[in-house]
């Protein structure tokens, strides 16, 4: 294995926390789209996407810098990644541009036709969208077939493998649960009591996806869980997600519903965090020749120069974006109410 | 049809569909700092009005922008993946810092423009007002930093050989103030701000025509044609500075602009006409001299011409003379209308000169006209180089893609931009025929939206 340089090991934590940040944030907004249609109500509906109105646009946006990010640091990743899933980031694509869109047009009409289409586009759009990422993280982790020239072609039922599908499923089911999480916070009286039943069931769903997810990746994919073995101290990253998710539902009961969305953050976060030490030093593993042809944090990565500028923009960008995406939420704390100026 | 010219095919479609947005949203931009600043200064509801009208507006394009500007940091990994390779240590950092100052800036606080009237003091807003022009005037300074280096690299060194080269920076500031990004960044700026300025002028004409919003609308005619008429000039400019730097950095490129095919002594200018490729000739109304004196202020001074480049360099000379020349006599018929608009407005005959507002009105698509076909000139005129002088556009092409995959997505892009397209007329339309909310009066109805499932039972 190549020697990783301190200034990639950096980046690759820059790009960690930034996909942390997206799957945390973006993902209640996905989560909320693929609740969507489960909302009886017009009310309902423009509560949940007035839940997510202000914030949405700016969610995504980290996944602008995790695509940026993994472009300027790991160049030779990007342009693998990006041409061998040629099929699958064409759908990825097709269903960003349709979920924008219906959650901006939406409410532009009152027509029930009009509304109704948009609702089905939107949650549609949100369950493939957490799906497609879920494929790639799939297939990415499990290794695709690259050769020495880092490149392969995918056709896309190689890329709707068992596992790969799996993680596919889970990855709907732990923004459904981040979602109904969210929403439970955001929202007050008949609604509030709906979701709290919504908040159980998901969680359920959830928990047996991801422990099936679990045993398949212990017996199939030995090296995903090598780094525990050898240092079991990183079992800490599995068991703290494990118990906040343990927590919610104790927490719901409590009407502590911030904390309880907290917690659904951090189980999160622990929950990739347990992944990115499985598949550490490598972007994408190669199934091939894992050893030789994976492309890793050191193969692919850009000059240390460029790396330095990377993290000083990183330095200075980050804490300010932290800063005024924590004002624009302070700013939209509390429950929605809907207003003339709302969706 | 191969996979290179099917993937230049479809980066142009999602290249030029996307930048029907950010333009609008950078010139509303400044439209909204003016407008907003106006209602601090005065207080006068009518300016409170027309800033909330227009950001309206703004977010409709703002929204659809970031949709279809997403689709660009897919694009150059899918089909330009040993681009990507090669130029990502370089490229890559300015795409980085547009995503972590631009984009957030913008976006973090457009939810609060559009929702935050009633939650913050009006300071503040103004404040988060400025954030979003300043935003969407940051993302293009780091995509156009990033172009300007693929027209005139620098502050790079090559590093391995064939498949493995890839060019790493050597000096971050000569990279980011390469010899032609500052000039094409202020031309790029400009040109936005026109636009910015001509929709407002449209939107206004159609009020006046129409008898509708007029205190409102005579305004917003004001500062319109003002703004327009400052950035044409400005444009004028910048357009001659950045004519006379492609000269000095991109010689056959500026020789594709105006057909000069030979190089001598007295090289005309064109106003209009047509290449014949074939013959080496250009059919024109033609100023004599026009190229020599406007590149080096000298008549006789020859003008590099495309015979010093062997043929297989040669940008393709007809399309880059056209799209060059319509953005050139777009500035013309956008100043004029200004001009005669503006001494129109002075002689107080403007709101009865229906000739003149009905052209204004569709003047909207002129500040378009422009930037498309400059971008076009710009970018088919740096062929066949991907990167000038490094990489051919060839080299930069993925190999592990098939003709029938970009057939695919190419047929998929052309259907979803189809529909968003009409989408966006049909909200926009909607947008300013409801116009803005009527300070004097109650909010309009039609914009407070109802539910249709109580109307329903309720019969109404």
């Amino acid at each position: 294995m190549d020697n990783v340089t301190l200034w990639q090991l950096l980046w690759f934590m820059v790009l960690g926390v930034s996909l942390i940040m997206y799957t945390v944030l973006d993902g209640f907004d996905l989560g909320v789209g693929i609740l969507h249609l489960l909302g009886k109500t017009d009310n309902d509906r423009r509560v949940f996407l007035n839940a997510i109105g202000p914030v949405w646009d700016g969610n995504e946006v980290w996944l602008v810098v995790v695509m940026g990010g993994l472009f300027a640091g790991f160049p030779a990743a990007y342009a693998s990644l990006f041409s061998s899933f040629y099929n699958l980031f064409m759908i990825f694509i097709a269903v960003i541009i349709f979920r924008a869109v219906a959650i901006e047009f939406r409410s532009k009409k009152p027509s029930k036709l009009w509304r109704s289409t948009w609702d089905c586009a939107f949650s549609f759009a949100s369950i493939i969208f957490a799906f497609t990422i879920g494929l790639t993280f799939g297939n990415v982790i499990q290794g695709v077939p690259i050769d020495e020239s880092f490149m392969y072609s995918a056709s896309f039922l190689e890329l709707l493998n068992p596992y790969s599908l799996l993680v596919g499923f889970t990855a709907i089911a732990l923004l459904a649960m981040h979602g109904t999480i969210f929403l439970f916070m955001k929202t007050e009286g008949d609604l509030h009591n709906r979701l709290r039943k919504w908040v159980d069931l998901s969680i359920v769903i959830f928990v047996v996806l991801y422990i099936l997810l679990t045993i398949t990746t212990v017996r199939h994919l030995p090296f995903m869980v090598a780094p525990m073995l050898k240092y079991p101290i990183l079992f800490i990253f599995p068991a703290i997600a494990l118990l906040a998710i343990i927590v919610i539902p104790i927490l719901v009961k409590k009407e502590r519903d911030g904390l309880a969305f907290i917690f659904s953050c951090l189980a999160i976060a622990f929950l990739l965090m347990t992944a990115f030490w499985g598949v550490y030093p490598n972007i994408i593993r190669s199934s091939i020749d894992p050893i030789n042809y994976s492309i890793t944090i050191a193969n692919s990565s850009s000059t240390d120069f460029t790396l330095k500028v990377l993290l000083t923009i990183a330095a200075i960008g980050v804490p300010l974006v932290l800063a005024y995406v924590a004002w624009a939420y302070h700013i939209f704390r509390g429950k929605v109410k809907i207003t003339d100026t709302s969706y | 049809m191969d996979p290179l010219i099917l993937s230049r095919i479809q980066f142009a479609l999602n290249v030029s569909f996307h930048y029907l947005f950010p333009p609008i949203s950078i010139g509303l931009g400044l439209m909204l700092v003016i407008m907003e600043g106006l209602y601090l200064k005065t207080k006068s509801p009518k300016y409170k009005a027309m800033t909330q009208f227009w950001i309206k507006i703004f977010a409709l394009v703002f929204a659809i922008g970031v949709a279809t500007g997403i689709v660009q940091t897919f694009a150059f990994g899918t089909n330009w993946a040993r681009y990507s390779k090669f130029v990502g240590d370089v490229f890559g950092s300015a795409l980085a810092a547009e995503g972590i100052f631009a984009f957030f800036l913008e976006s973090g606080f457009l939810g609060i423009l559009l929702f935050g009237w009633d939650r913050i003091k009006p300071g503040i807003h103004y404040f988060a007002t400025i954030c979003v022009s300043l935003g969407a005037h940051f993302s293009a300074v780091w995509i156009v930093v990033a172009n300007s280096w693929m027209q005139t690299p620098a502050g790079y060194k090559i590093e391995g050989t064939g498949d493995n080269a890839m060019a790493v920076i050597s000096s971050f500031s000569e990279m980011v103030f390469n010899p032609s990004s500052m000039d094409r960044l202020l031309h790029v700026l400009i040109a936005c701000w026109v636009t910015g300025a001509f929709f407002v002028i449209s939107v206004s004409a159609y009020y006046i025509i129409k008898q509708k919003h007029l205190d409102i609308a005579r305004s917003m005619m004001k500062i319109g044609l003002f703004v327009a008429m400052i950035t044409l000039i400005m444009q004028l400019i910048s357009g001659d500075s950045s004519a006379r730097l492609v000269a000095k950095h991109q010689p056959a490129k500026l020789a594709a602009f105006e057909g000069t095919f030979e190089t001598k002594p007295y090289s005309p200018i064109s106003v209009i006409g047509w290449v014949d490729a074939k013959n080496q000739k250009v059919h024109s109304i033609s100023i004599p001299g026009g190229l020599s004196f406007l590149t080096y202020r000298n008549l006789k001074t020859p003008v590099t011409g495309l015979d010093q480049f062997p043929k297989e360099d040669w940008p393709n000379v007809s399309v880059v003379f056209q799209t060059y020349h319509i953005m050139v006599l777009a500035w013309g018929a956008m100043f004029s209308l200004v001009l005669v608009g503006l001494i129109l407005l002075k002689r107080k005959k403007l709101e009865n000169a229906k000739w003149l507002l009905w052209p204004l009105v569709f003047s909207v698509v002129i500040p378009h006209i422009a930037q498309q076909a400059g971008w076009f000139s710009a970018e088919m005129g740096r062929q066949p180089w991907i990167v000038y002088n490094i990489l051919k556009t060839s080299q930069g092409v993925s190999l592990n893609i098939s003709t029938s995959q970009v057939v695919g997505s190419l047929v998929m892009f052309t259907f979803i931009y189809t529909l968003l397209f009409c989408l966006f007329i049909f909200l926009l339309d909607r947008k300013i025929k409801h116009g803005p909310t009527e300070y004097e009066k109650e909010p309009d109805t039609a914009e407070v939206y109802t539910n249709p499932y109580e109307e329903e039972t309720t019969g109404a």
